[in-house]
Order: structure tokens, then sequence, then C-alpha cells
């Protein structure tokens, strides 16, 4: 339990660090967010209309870094992370809130599924070793070696057009309110069906890889010619022998993919036009957009943390070595 | 005569198949009576672990047994070959019958399971109808068994000290009191003072249960002591099989000897301790005739070209060497 405790405080340490590299970071970069909105505006400005674009966007000039530094903290303690630019005048949380359930939405449900489907398939074909199983990873090898905004590209261009069941772009039809009946259930599944697709046939394979290695290298090891020798069923050597083992490091690569879900599919998401988290992370970067940038990162941040967390518990959970007796 | 329990037959195990096949076992006879401690004695590489691994079709790919039978006579007087046993019948078989203490203490246990799951799955696997609670029971008397206080039931291995490790394996190879127990270097990875404490455990389980051991280890001092006969392998073959005590005070075969001599007596007038030169030959560009003949002192003109068989030379004597001709059966 101590253990645990010690992880929070190091967790909540690093989330200090990376908001204060997040304060930091675009205050270093060169370029000036309101010069941009004013670009933006034509400069149809006038000079107090600037200035108080300054004191919103925590730019005062006036005031110091460090006063900066804590109104932000204070800010995002409210949850304010600012004023988008892009989508002005929408908060940036409100913005990273539509946006989000997307994201995890698609990325999330594929990476939980391949996690599963790939380690399983994985599981069997390591177990399987010299057999017709191992005729399958040549193929994974080389589908996990693809990268999957190409495979999108190219389920685009074979799958999508008019007449097709697959729509090429967007994550519901167009003129349908977000609600819960059927109907926009529906449309978010056949939109949601493509992309899921590209990112699950890259992310299985990968999965399979990993676990297939690692059943084969458990699967020599003495405690599984002991289960053996003990007339085990084979299905429970299998699993409660070999896989149970094999599984350690996959679960720490999940939880590490688990935090890549929110930053980690940007790509496919510009393919698909899918509104997600990665499309308005690159609508931003293209806008000079720095408070949503902003957020987003610190979004990323949170959530690549918050696997890591996880994945400790995870590991203490399935692997008694790690955890200290008190 | 004593009963028979186990009877190895012409037994070849390989590793690979075709041409790069190297031949780590071959043409091996053992018999294993009832009661008895067999010991399985040679230098690493001899092929003693694969015979264990091979008879009981443990071994691991690209292992394969080339030939032979290995026949398990069951109480009921009935034999089965254990090589062609269907699959089902091999895993009720398997532990019930023979169980297996193997080399690595340390590795020999599943890391993330508590030392009861993993003696009670062995209960369950082969008596799938017995109360739960009645295996915990068995477990707990298994640990006491092997001299292990029984509030270590639920402990993970990692929390147990190597020596501990190797007795709750003991513990385990008897779970099911099995008439046969193959004991592939059961103390190699521990120290002295533990290795003795887990011996003098089994000579008395032995006594009290009465099972047979095939022991095998590099330690032909250990053997000498624990086991009632011994055979001596080199390069995949048995080279000389007697009762201990008679290996002990007249090796034949020039390989025993230096085996014998490469340790120190406790009792008896001083020698020198000789080893034995050179090393064991590479499986795969084995010698012509004798396997041992580079390296005896006490080679002949015959030894180069002739391979000696196995025979009796004299009364519960066999050997192959061309020092001591052999009526051929």
């Amino acid at each position: 339990m101590s253990y645990l405790l010690k992880r929070l405080g190091f967790y909540l340490l690093t989330v200090w660090a990376a908001v204060t590299i997040n304060f930091f970071v675009p205050r270093m970069i060169p370029g000036d967010p309101v010069q941009a909105l004013i670009t933006k505006q034509r400069g149809q400005m006038t000079s107090e209309a600037v200035r108080s674009l300054y004191v919103l966007f925590g730019l005062d000039k006036d005031e110091s870094l460090a006063s900066q530094y804590f109104s932000y903290l204070g800010q995002l303690l409210r949850g304010d992370l600012g004023m988008s630019f892009t989508f002005f005048p929408s908060p940036v949380a409100d913005v990273i809130g539509d946006g989000l359930p997307w994201t995890v939405g698609l990325v999330g449900i594929t990476t939980v599924i391949g996690f599963f489907l790939g380690t399983a398939a994985g599981a069997v074909v390591g177990w399987r070793r010299g057999t017709w199983a191992d005729s399958l990873i040549p193929v994974t090898t080389f589908v996990s070696s693809i990268p999957y905004f190409w495979l999108g590209l190219v389920a685009i261009a074979l799958l999508t057009g008019p007449g097709s069941f697959f729509p090429a772009s967007g994550a519901y039809e167009i003129g349908l309110v977000p609600n819960w009946d059927w109907q926009f259930i529906g449309s978010t599944v056949q939109h949601g069906l493509l992309p899921a697709f590209t990112i699950l046939v890259s992310s299985v394979s990968g999965w399979i890889l990993s676990m297939r290695n690692m059943m084969v290298t458990v699967s020599s090891d003495d405690y599984v010619t002991v289960a053996h020798a003990k007339g085990l069923p084979e299905r429970r050597v299998m699993l409660a022998y070999a896989a149970r083992n094999a599984l350690l490091p996959n679960v720490s690569g999940f939880a590490l993919a688990l935090g890549f879900i929110v930053g980690g599919t940007l790509l496919v998401e510009i393919v698909f036009s899918y509104p997600g988290l990665g499309l308005q992370l690159f609508q931003a970067v293209g806008a000079k957009d720095y408070p949503l940038l902003q957020g987003i990162f610190l979004i990323i941040t949170l959530s690549v943390l918050l696997a890591n967390l996880l994945a400790d518990v995870a590991y203490l959970a399935l692997d008694p070595r790690t955890r200290r007796e008190a | 005569m004593k009963e028979r329990i186990l009877d190895v037959r012409g037994l070849n195990v390989g590793y690979g198949l075709g041409d790069d096949a190297v031949r780590a076992v071959r043409d091996v006879d053992l018999t294993l009576h009832k009661g008895e401690v067999l010991g399985l004695a040679g230098e690493s590489g001899s092929g003693k672990s694969t015979l264990a691994y091979g008879m009981t079709r443990l071994l691991p790919p690209p292992g394969v047994v080339t030939g032979g039978e290995v026949l398990y006579h069951l109480e009921d007087g009935s034999s089965v070959d254990l090589l062609r046993l269907p699959d089902a019948d091999l895993r009720r078989l398997r532990w019930s019958e023979i169980a297996i203490v193997f080399q690595g203490a340390i590795n020999s246990l599943n890391p993330v399971q508590r030392i009861s799951t993993q003696l009670v799955d062995v209960l369950k696997a082969h008596s799938p109808r017995t109360p739960h609670r009645l295996r915990q029971d068995r477990a707990r008397e298994l640990l006491t068994l092997v001299g292990i206080a029984t509030d270590r039931l639920h402990s993970y291995p990692h929390q147990l000290s190597g020596g501990m490790r190797q007795r709750v394996m003991i513990a385990m190879a008897l779970a099911l009191q099995p008439r046969v127990v193959i004991m592939d270097e059961p103390t190699t990875a521990l120290d002295v003072v533990v290795q003795r404490q887990i011996l003098r455990t089994l000579v008395d389980l032995r006594e009290r249960l009465g099972f047979s051991v095939v022991f095998i280890t590099h330690d032909l001092s250990l053997l000498v002591e624990f086991s009632d006969r011994i055979a001596i392998m080199y390069a995949g073959r048995v080279v000389e099989e007697a009762q201990s005590a008679d290996l002990y005070r007249t090796p034949l075969h020039p390989y025993s000897d230096g085996l014998l001599r490469s340790f120190p007596a406790l009792k008896g007038p001083r020698r020198d301790l000789a080893g034995i030169p050179g090393s064991p030959p590479d499986l795969r560009t084995m010698p012509t005739g004798c396997a041992f003949h580079p390296r005896c002192p006490r080679a002949l003109d015959v030894c180069d070209s002739q391979t000696p068989a196995l025979g009796q030379s004299r009364q519960n004597r066999s050997v192959a060497c061309w020092l001591h001709p052999v009526a051929v059966p």
C-alpha cells in the first residue's frame, strides 16, 4: 500500500512538472498569439481591444511571469483552460470536451479490442509454435509495419465513394443532432467502422507478435515443463502457466498504448476527418491556437500519466514479485 | 529377483532431424526395480537429463525420441509403453505414477501463483471430485512432510529460499503418492549444507513411502552414498552399471574409475585426485569405436575401431569396455 502511495506522490510531482512546462513552453516559442489573432481579424481592432485580448489570454505584459504562472495554476484548478482562437470565443475546455469523447470512443475501444484480440491470438499462436500457426507470423510482421494512416488512405480509396456503405469522413451523418437515439448511434457506428478497422488491423498484429514471442520464451521455462509433467490439462498449462506469465510485458505495453489513445492516432483522425482530439490538435497547430494546443497537450500528458498509474496497479495485481511486504 | 517397475529398452533420443541431428542418447537399456534408488551419473552433456526427459515424453523441441520403448509396469501387473501411450492416458499417468523433481528449484515454480495453488492444482487435475477443503488439508500435510511450516502454504515462490522451494517441489512430487520419482540434479543449485538436509529428507521419505527413485547427478560421491545401483553414462551411452558398493570399490570402466578419482574419499587411504583429461566428445562428430578412447588412459588397439557392447562381465555387473570382454547374450 505504501508503495502505491509513493507512486501516487511521484505522479503528482510529474503532473506539476508537466503543467509547469506546459505554461512556459508556449511563452518561449517565437510568435505572438494575439498578433496572430489580429492578423486573422485583418487589423480591424482598436488598441483597447488588443490590450484586453492580452489580458484575456493571460499574456498581460504588465504582470510578472510569476503572477501569470500562479493565475494560470489557479485557472487550471478551476478547469479553465482559456479561450480558443480557432473556435473563438469558445473556451478550450468546451472544445476539448467536444473532441475527447470521439477520440476515446474510437481509439479507446479499438485499442482495448486490439489488445485483447491480439494477446489471445498471440498466446495461441505462440503455444502452437512449429505448426501451421507459425505461417501467421510473416503476415503479422508485414501488417504491423504498415502505417495505419496509409492503410486508412487505401481503405478510403477502395471502399468509399458514391453508393458505398462506408462514409469517407466525419463521425456521423451531417444534419443529425447528437443524442442517444438509434439513428444517431447507427450512423456513428457506420462512420466509425472504417477508421476502427484500420487501427485494429495494425495494432492487433503488434500485440500478436509480442505475445507470441513471449509465449515461446515462457514455454521453455521450467515451470511450464513441470506443469506438463504434473499431468495438468493442456488448457490449464497454457493459460495459468504460460500465458499468465507471458502476459506481463504486454500489460505494460497496453498501459502505454492507453496513454497514447488521446494523442496517438492524430493521423487516422486527419485521414478520416474524424472530429476527435487529433484533428483538433492538427487544426490548432495550423491556426497557431496556443491555448488549445496547451489544453490538448495537458490532456495527453495527463492521460499518459493515468495510463502509467493503471499499469502500476495492474502490475501489482498480476505479478506478486512487485508487491513489497510491509 | 526384485519386481521391475520401469524398463527402458533401446532408447534413442536426438536433437533435430535428418543429417544434422545430434544423437544425445544411444541405445540405452535401463531397469528400475521396485523400491530401488537408481543413480544416473556422468559429465555434463552425457545425456542423462535428455534420457530422463525423453523417457517421460517431456523433451521440448527440437528433441525427439527416435526409437526404443519405455515400459512402465502398473500395479495390476499390466505394462504400458510410455512412448506410445495416447496423450490422455499419459496425462493421467503423469505425476500419479511417475513424478519428477527438476534441476532448477528456482525456476520450477510458477512465479505468479501461490504455493497452495500449485500444490492443489495437481490434486485437482487428477481427482477433480475431491472437495476443496480436503485438497487444502492434503497440501498442508505435504508441506509438513518435507519440513515446511504450514503457514507458508499461501506464500509466493519468491518469498521462499532456494532450499525451501526445492522442498516444495519434493512435496509436490509426492502429492499423488507416485511409485517412481525421477530426480534430475535436485540439489545442484543449493549449497552443501542445504543439499545434505534435502537428501536426508529424501532418504527418510523414501523409506517411509517406498517409492523408487531415478537419481540423476554429475556428483558420483553423492550417488555412492545414496543409491542402490548406479549407471554411468558417457556420450549418450550407459558404459557401466553396477551395485553402488561394487562400483565404488572396483570400477571396471576406465571412465567410472576416472569419475571416482575426481573427488576425495572421506575414508580409506589417501590417493591422488586425478580427474579425467580432455573433455566429452562433440556429439556431432563422435570418435569411432568406443567414444571414450581418446581420453582413455588404458586404450587398446581395438578401441578406436569397434564399439564395445554393454554386457554382463560378472555377477550383477555390466560394462561396455574392451578391457572387460563380456559374454554377449
